[in-house]
């Protein structure tokens, strides 16, 4: 367990605000490369895509881990496949206007996901359905609910926890809760 | 790059029982540097074999000085709230690391209406935005909703009834979802769109809204305030998982 965490069985949520309602045949996910290009997939055309079923630890900055939870969903390495960029920053974005950021190269060789099902079933709205980023080595906040789409950027832009003062980077195992941790 | 928020040692100076299962807790912390309505703290807790855990509470007020209040509610089988709640005595050391949080926060130089919606112990932050404001002398018009399940789980009673006359501009209600007190007009229910319109503020008068308490409940009040029509760009919430402790 990373320092300062402790277990739970359960699954509690956080987040900022209200939980957006997101009709699957508007939904869409978007990767911008910096250059402006957009690589697009329809709800439809993300299930079709190759899926992986990681089951991984997952830590909350509030504190509780959650030891070999189960997801079913798209590596990014697919989603980036035919992705041209030279970045090395990026900024999920997410239905309801959360942002994150994170450096690109956290997000590759199989260390991310956009996830759609948790321990079997399709994932809950509360928990970030229809989708959400899964990349559990970091604090959970960086895995966004309700994943709209990542900008790919050569600055690192702070995302919404990140500029009301929680760790631009947020490894649990480092403790870097809060910013200059 | 900020400066890292250090560990500071505070020390039990007074206590005060809310309800047979909650505690507040006034600590004296040297070099306290302040802090906002709506933020917490983290709280670690060392046993002599060196074995040491953390926990997030809510400030329950304004600072006063290097004095700063939190409330906890002894969750069964909780290791840190239970020794809060019933071992942690006068004089006590204990580690605490804040403010933090920047979202859930209310400023006293703010002047748009506030719906605060609170459920169970998600009082305390709420608790501190009604007396940042009483500190302040805000007349930013305030409501606030607060859902317990009956008379005997209310925190701040007496001073929450106090501020229907202190407290100019704030208005009060307190929903009993399992028993009201002799004389409520209101019969014991969960909370539903009806509370939140005859007890809070129309959309249109576009109030910020602060929403805590348990996840159900701040799943449930945040979607109806969504449904009334209020902006979810204005609807900032705050979580009370059903684990903790």
């Amino acid at each position: 367990m990373p320092p300062g965490q402790y277990l739970t069985e359960d699954f509690p949520v956080l987040s900022a605000g209200p939980t957006p309602n997101i009709p699957l045949d508007r939904w869409e996910f978007v990767i911008a490369s910096e250059d402006g290009r957009e690589y697009r997939w329809t709800w439809d055309e993300l299930l079709e895509l190759p899926a992986e079923e990681p089951t991984v630890d997952i830590h909350c900055v509030t504190k509780w881990s959650k030891l070999e939870t189960t997801w079913r969903g798209v590596s990014l390495d697919v989603l980036m496949e035919d992705v041209e960029t030279t970045a090395d920053f990026a900024l999920a974005h997410s239905y309801g206007g959360y942002t994150t950021n994170l450096p690109l190269e956290d997000l590759l060789d199989g260390k991310a996901w956009i996830v759609y099902e948790f321990e079997g079933s399709e994932l809950a709205p509360q928990h970030g359905g229809p989708a959400r980023l899964l990349v559990p080595h970091l604090y959970f906040w960086k895995s966004a609910k309700w994943v709209r789409g990542i900008q790919l950027q050569e600055f690192d832009e702070l995302g919404f926890w990140e500029s009301v003062g929680y760790h631009d980077y947020g490894d649990p195992w480092r403790e870097q809760r809060y910013q200059g941790d | 790059m900020s400066a890292r928020i250090e560990w500071r040692v505070a020390t039990l100076a007074e206590f005060r029982n809310e309800t047979a299962t909650a505690r507040t807790l006034l600590l004296d912390v040297p070099g306290w540097p302040g802090h906002l309505a709506g933020q917490h703290v983290d709280v670690r807790l060392t046993d002599a074999d060196g074995y040491s855990t953390q926990r997030s509470y809510s400030l329950g007020a304004p600072a006063d000085g290097e004095r700063v209040e939190l409330t906890v509610q002894k969750v069964p089988g909780g290791e840190v709230s239970e020794y809060l709640t019933d071992v942690y005595s006068i004089g006590d050391p204990i580690e605490l690391r804040g403010p933090v949080g920047g979202w859930f926060v209310w400023h006293p130089s703010r002047t748009a209406p506030v719906l605060l919606v609170a459920g169970g112990s998600g009082i305390v932050p709420l608790m501190a935005m009604v007396r940042a404001r009483r500190q302040a002398r805000s007349r930013a018009p305030f409501r606030l909703i607060y859902s317990v399940r009956s008379p005997a789980d209310q925190y701040f009673s007496s001073e929450l009834r106090r501020s229907a006359v202190d407290d100019s501009g704030l208005d009060v209600t307190t929903v009993y979802t399992r028993s009201a007190p002799p004389g409520a007009t209101r019969e014991p229910g969960r909370i539903g769109g009806a509370d939140l319109e005859r007890y809070g503020w129309p959309p249109q008068f576009e109030p910020t809204c602060f929403v805590c308490g348990p996840t159900g409940f701040v799943e449930k009040v945040a979607n109806t305030l969504v449904g009334l029509g209020h902006d979810p760009r204005r609807i900032r919430t705050e979580r009370f998982g059903p684990t903790g402790g």
